[in-house]
């Protein structure tokens, strides 16, 4: 008990500290502007803002998409109670994105220009459009959970009523808008280093989307599992492990005809700094979880599950950063390393999702299935029960 | 159709006086002072590349990066040549920066409601029928102010007289679909700094691939989407019924038993 209390202060006092020196590098962004607060110039005028928050943070949020597409529209209902904290930690994910996006605009008081002042040839304009609608989406996808905890019947039946278009169209504009966040790139052919850039950016961008977003349905799960104390759908976060082993396998399939076709592979031998951090994202985030993952004992080990999520997680965000930092530096002929306030603010930003996250799981019933009469599956009745009995009352931290 | 304005840059008979980047600083209120490379308070600066003296500025392509990227439309091309840039509508997320095949676009970093700085290509002077700043002040005539084909052939003319002295190629005729800017010079374009990959390459065609698909990602992908939905809801639903009629079954069966 005392341990516990002890580990407890101690991460508090960890997120008290990020939170303290983000508000105060906020202060500085925010009253002595952008060249103040960032090592931003006109030679790098991306960094880890757009690299981490925007790239990285759009796609760790794609388990909301990939497992409303599995539960809703596949129909395969018995991964639905890990669909409520995954939309949970998809909502937060994009309006953090959003709140991180004011912080790196140099006018933020403009950023609503977008709804009105349209530019349909560009890649930005479209994700704006994107991100915005799927933002209101999965507010509308998680909304049941509110209502519930307020009994407000009527707006949940007729927000359960829209669930399939609604998860239509979630999965629509996901496909448009994670596609696009590489596309972004496709306008500096000259300019990217040639192992990331190619005209296939928008695919890859968009399978490794999915991977990683399955790989932060397990992260989640396990997390929460710790945190509150509850028991872990192993089995069904094995199912998980296999969709990302089959993702991988698509991606490296790819990734290798790309380089293929591009005549690209005297590159991987290079003695570069690209090209070790080309190897370090194909290595520690494709090849190793797919090998992993692939041994049914690993993917069934909740350890070894969570060592395949870990290194998918970290490999999809080495390849973001490569790709908006990495792999612009040599043309750009200046090497950039982010000011200490701008990772203050990116860690203050994480933080703030995995404070919103705890008190919405403790206030809110995330962690419980939906009471649907209709979502009944017709075999495993059984499971349901084992599901039910599993404790899972949530400890107050 | 009235052909496009345009400048033509002799980089033979440029001095390196400097005064295009002064008569430029007045025109556009910027700070006095000589400044070596492009700026947010420097829209044209002299770089000197082995006793080359070469004028940088905006290109003003004839399909513009900036104009394509931008999420708001804050960059127009105007018919008469000029790439302008509205401030109003901008929201600062340098987009144009990052793409810019010129590096031309600079930003007041230090600024806390910061615009984009660079060449307006006296669009207010052209308005009036005048010749940019920087044209006017030049006294080589190393800056020509003219209408963009009539330039060409003028350059062409030059290389033609002297096939010596110039190399034959007119930087900008062909890069990136075209630019305003047009450059002459008698050492390869490479030495002096100039992107030479470009040739062609008509920037907003690249992203305009992988925008152009979106209809029918929407279609396709909203009618497959709705297809499967619909099959497996539909077998759920048959196996529901099937599973209530066996019930009905048994239950019947029971009670004809009693």
């Amino acid at each position: 008990m005392k341990r516990k209390l002890q580990s407890l202060t101690f991460w508090k006092i960890v997120a008290g500290i990020i939170i303290a020196s983000g508000l105060y590098a906020t202060y500085i962004r925010f009253t002595q502007g952008l060249g103040a607060s960032t090592h931003l110039s006109d030679q790098f005028p991306w960094g880890l803002w757009i690299g981490f928050d925007i790239l990285c943070g759009v796609g760790l949020a794609a388990g909301g998409f990939t497992l409303a597409a599995i539960v809703h529209i596949f129909n395969i209902k018995r991964f639905e109670p890990i669909l409520r904290p995954t939309i949970l930690t998809a909502f937060l994910g994009y309006v953090l994105v959003i709140v991180a996006l004011l912080f790196d605009l140099g006018r933020p008081l403009q950023i609503w220009h977008a709804i009105i002042m349209w530019n349909p040839h560009s890649v930005m304009f479209e994700v704006a459009w994107c991100v915005m609608l799927y933002t209101t989406v999965l507010a509308l996808e998680f909304s049941p959970v509110v209502l519930e905890k307020f009994n407000l019947t009527r707006p949940l039946k007729i927000i359960k009523r829209m669930t399939a278009p609604l998860i239509i169209l979630g999965v629509l504009l996901s496909t448009l808008h994670q596609s696009s966040l590489g596309s972004l790139y496709l306008i500096v052919p000259e300019k990217l280093y040639a192992l990331w850039y190619t005209p296939y950016l928008p695919v890859f961008f968009y399978v490794s989307a999915i991977s990683v977003g399955c790989a932060m349905v397990i992260m989640e799960s396990f997390l929460s599992s710790k945190a509150f104390k509850k028991g872990l759908e192993m089995n069904l976060l094995t199912e998980i492990g296999r969709i990302i082993v089959v993702m991988l396998a698509v991606l490296l399939t790819m990734k290798l005809m790309d380089l293929s076709n591009r005549e690209a592979f005297p590159l991987l031998l290079l003695p570069r700094w690209e090209t070790y951090m080309y190897w370090l994202e194909i290595g520690v985030g494709i090849i190793a979880p797919l090998v992993l993952l692939s041994i049914p004992k690993v993917r069934q080990n909740s350890t070894g599950l969570f060592a395949g999520a870990l290194l998918v997680i970290i490999g999809f965000v080495v390849n973001r950063l490569n790709i908006s930092i990495t792999g612009m530096e040599a043309w750009a002929k200046v090497s950039y390393f982010p000011s200490w306030m701008e990772i203050a603010i990116t860690l203050m930003i994480v933080t703030t999702g995995f404070v919103v996250f705890s008190l919405a799981a403790r206030y809110l019933p995330v962690f419980k299935h939906g009471a649907d009469p209709k979502a009944a599956r017709p075999h495993g009745f059984e499971e349901e029960l084992l599901y039910l009995s599993q404790s899972r009352h949530v400890e107050v931290v | 159709m009235k052909s496009q304005r345009a400048l033509l840059i002799d980089t033979t008979l440029c001095i390196g006086c400097n005064a295009c980047q002064d008569a430029c600083k007045a025109q556009n209120h910027l700070p006095v002072g000589e400044e070596k490379k492009l700026t947010a308070t420097a829209y044209t600066a002299l770089e000197e590349h082995d006793g080359v003296f070469v004028r940088r500025m905006c290109q003003h392509c004839v399909t513009p990066t900036c104009a394509s990227v931008c999420p708001v439309g804050a960059f127009t091309k105007t018919p008469e040549g000029p790439v302008l840039y509205d401030e109003s509508k901008c929201i600062g997320c340098r987009y144009c920066i990052q793409a810019c095949p010129f590096q031309v676009p600079k930003y007041e970093w230090s600024n806390n409601y910061p615009r984009i700085q660079k060449c307006r290509f006296c669009a207010e002077r052209l308005a009036q029928g005048l010749p940019t700043a920087c044209a006017e002040a030049c006294p080589t005539g190393a800056t020509t102010f003219g209408d963009r084909d009539d330039l060409i052939r003028e350059a062409h003319k030059r290389i033609a007289a002297e096939p010596g002295k110039y190399i034959d190629k007119i930087y900008g005729v062909q890069e990136v679909g075209g630019t305003s800017i047009l450059y002459l010079s008698s050492v390869p374009f490479e030495q002096l700094g100039f992107t030479t990959k470009l040739e062609n390459m008509v920037m907003p065609m690249y992203t305009w691939n992988a925008l152009s698909k979106i209809p029918s990602v929407v279609s396709v992908g909203g009618v497959f989407l709705y297809g499967i939905w619909w099959i497996t809801n539909r077998r759920t639903e048959v196996q529901r019924l099937e599973r209530s009629l066996e019930n009905l079954d048994k239950k019947n069966t029971n009670h004809n038993d009693n």
